[in-house]
């Protein structure tokens, strides 16, 4: 699996890149002067407190969300603003929403196999092949036939990373992938992340989760009031944050756990 | 008794006839304005603002116009200025007038109810939509038109019901229709007039009533589990 992460990608250079980029809500500065990049394998995760502009980033990255100025390249390619080009770009870029948001009205094995039959021209038996695959490897294999409505929260969350591991995707973004589950499937979900994460895929991962951001990222970033507060490995985040704010926000967290 | 049934060995053939006219109308009217609708949603929902505006007039134009009035116009400025020609039966042009007017009209009903199924399906499945690369028009017609549909069944049923009983309208478009029928023998045979009531309000009835039925167990069956 590795390899076939890594021959995606066409240049050197990182490949998720933030230059300049800002956003308002009305009088809200959502998006402050956010410089970010992301290389190749590399494993991100975005901490910080709610309304801090951490989703609003995520979002951004495959213009789900809009940006005012800045630019926001993948892979080399500056994002376009609408179009074919847009799709055709979004397709390497593999989203996992909090709320799941599978396809209502598809089997969980036609949620896996219509991106890559519909985007990338997959024959149908082919895309089965590879969705089954990826179903096997997320634990929910036995389940392909069922509607998402019929599985839990956390299989549900699972095939979404399926469905977008499906499209190859040079990065993953995932926007608060656990924030919507029972407590005791949190687990089940991160496990998936935790072996995406070893197997090198790039990703973008805002959570609040901390015990993922110890065990598996590389950097830790902490965003406050729009704008990258710290960045650093997740040791020396969490054992010596610099500025105040990430000081207050872990020592929020320590009293409520 | 007698004079109902002596009714009936009178206009019997055309009763049935002049309401197959109706069934008829509805038929091709239903086929014409549902695609007409479907396409005038997707525009109403596109990112195209003028595609949207259109849609948007178009809706606000037909909806807000009366049906009578969208009918005596197509017999009278279309054909009677116009000279407008379908078909070369003379008949039969006018009952192809009448199923265009009655399809414009409808359409803009069916877009609206489209729409309300649109407001069923949440954000989010379009954003997934996007998320692994379909654009617009592939993610309207594989993930949010089909969520749309499930959603829209009770208030379609309605446009629908709507319809059926509309196609008496036709009447004002020259159309050799049931309620054409009922005031002909309302004229000549005036003896039976409630009993002629009763007998067309029924045969709206025995058509509408199974499609009520047909609509809310469509509407339970299809809903999409979330």
């Amino acid at each position: 699996m590795k390899s076939d992460h890594q021959a995606q990608a066409s240049s050197d250079g990182p490949i998720v890149e933030l230059r300049g980029v800002n956003k308002h809500y009305g009088a809200l500065h959502v998006l402050n002067d956010i410089n970010l990049q992301v290389t190749k394998g590399e494993v991100v995760v975005i901490l910080g407190p709610s309304g801090s502009g951490k989703s609003t980033l995520c979002r951004a990255i495959n213009r789900l969300e809009t940006i005012d100025d800045g630019t926001i390249t993948i892979d080399g390619k500056v994002l376009p603003e609408e179009g074919k080009a847009l799709a055709m770009l979004r397709a390497d870029v593999g989203m996992v929403f909090q709320s799941f948001n599978l396809f209502a009205h598809k089997t969980i094995m036609e949620n896996v196999t219509l991106g890559p039959i519909k985007v990338k021209g997959m024959k149908k038996s082919e895309a089965d092949k590879v969705a089954m695959k990826l179903l096997e490897r997320v634990g929910v294999a036995n389940q392909a036939g069922k509607l998402p409505a019929q599985l839990s929260g956390g299989q549900q969350q699972r095939v979404a990373i399926a469905r977008a591991l499906a499209m190859r995707p040079k990065v993953m973004l995932f926007d608060e992938p656990t924030s919507a589950l029972d407590p005791e499937m949190i687990n089940e979900v991160l496990d998936t992340m935790v072996g995406l994460a070893k197997e090198g895929m790039t990703m973008l991962v805002v959570t609040h989760e901390m015990g993922f951001a110890r065990k598996a990222a590389d950097r830790v970033i902490f965003m406050a009031d729009g704008q990258i507060v710290e960045q650093a490995t997740p040791d020396e985040f969490f054992t010596n944050p610099k500025s105040a704010r990430a000081k207050d926000f872990l020592g929020k967290l320590i009293t409520n756990h | 008794m007698e004079g109902y049934l002596s009714l009936w060995d009178e206009y019997g053939a055309r009763i049935m006839e002049s309401f197959w006219a109706n069934l008829q109308l509805t038929f091709w009217a239903f086929l014409i304005s549902l695609v007409l609708g479907t396409l005038l949603a997707i525009m109403r929902i596109s990112p195209i603002p003028s595609l949207r505006a259109f849609g948007t007039a178009y809706v606000n134009i037909f909806r807000n116009t009366p049906l009578t009035i969208i009918m005596a116009f197509g017999v009278l400025v279309l054909f009677g200025v116009f000279k407008l020609q379908i078909s070369s039966d003379f008949n039969l042009n006018f009952f192809q007038i009448a199923i265009i007017g009655l399809s414009i009209y409808h359409a803009a009903f069916f877009c609206e109810a489209i729409r309300s199924g649109v407001n069923t399906v949440p954000l989010g499945q379009a954003e997934a939509a996007r998320a692994i690369g379909l654009s617009f028009l592939p993610a309207a017609q594989l993930v949010i038109l089909p969520q749309a549909f499930r959603g829209a069944i009770v208030p379609m049923g309605n446009v629908l019901i709507a319809l059926i009983k509309n196609t008496t309208v036709a009447l004002a478009g020259s159309v050799a229709e049931i309620s054409g029928l009922m005031k002909t023998m309302i004229e000549y045979r005036a003896d039976q007039g409630f009993l002629i009531f009763l007998t067309v309000a029924l045969m709206f009835v025995i058509i509408v009533v199974p499609i009520g039925l047909l609509v809310t167990w469509l509407s339970k069956k299809l809903a999409v589990a979330r």
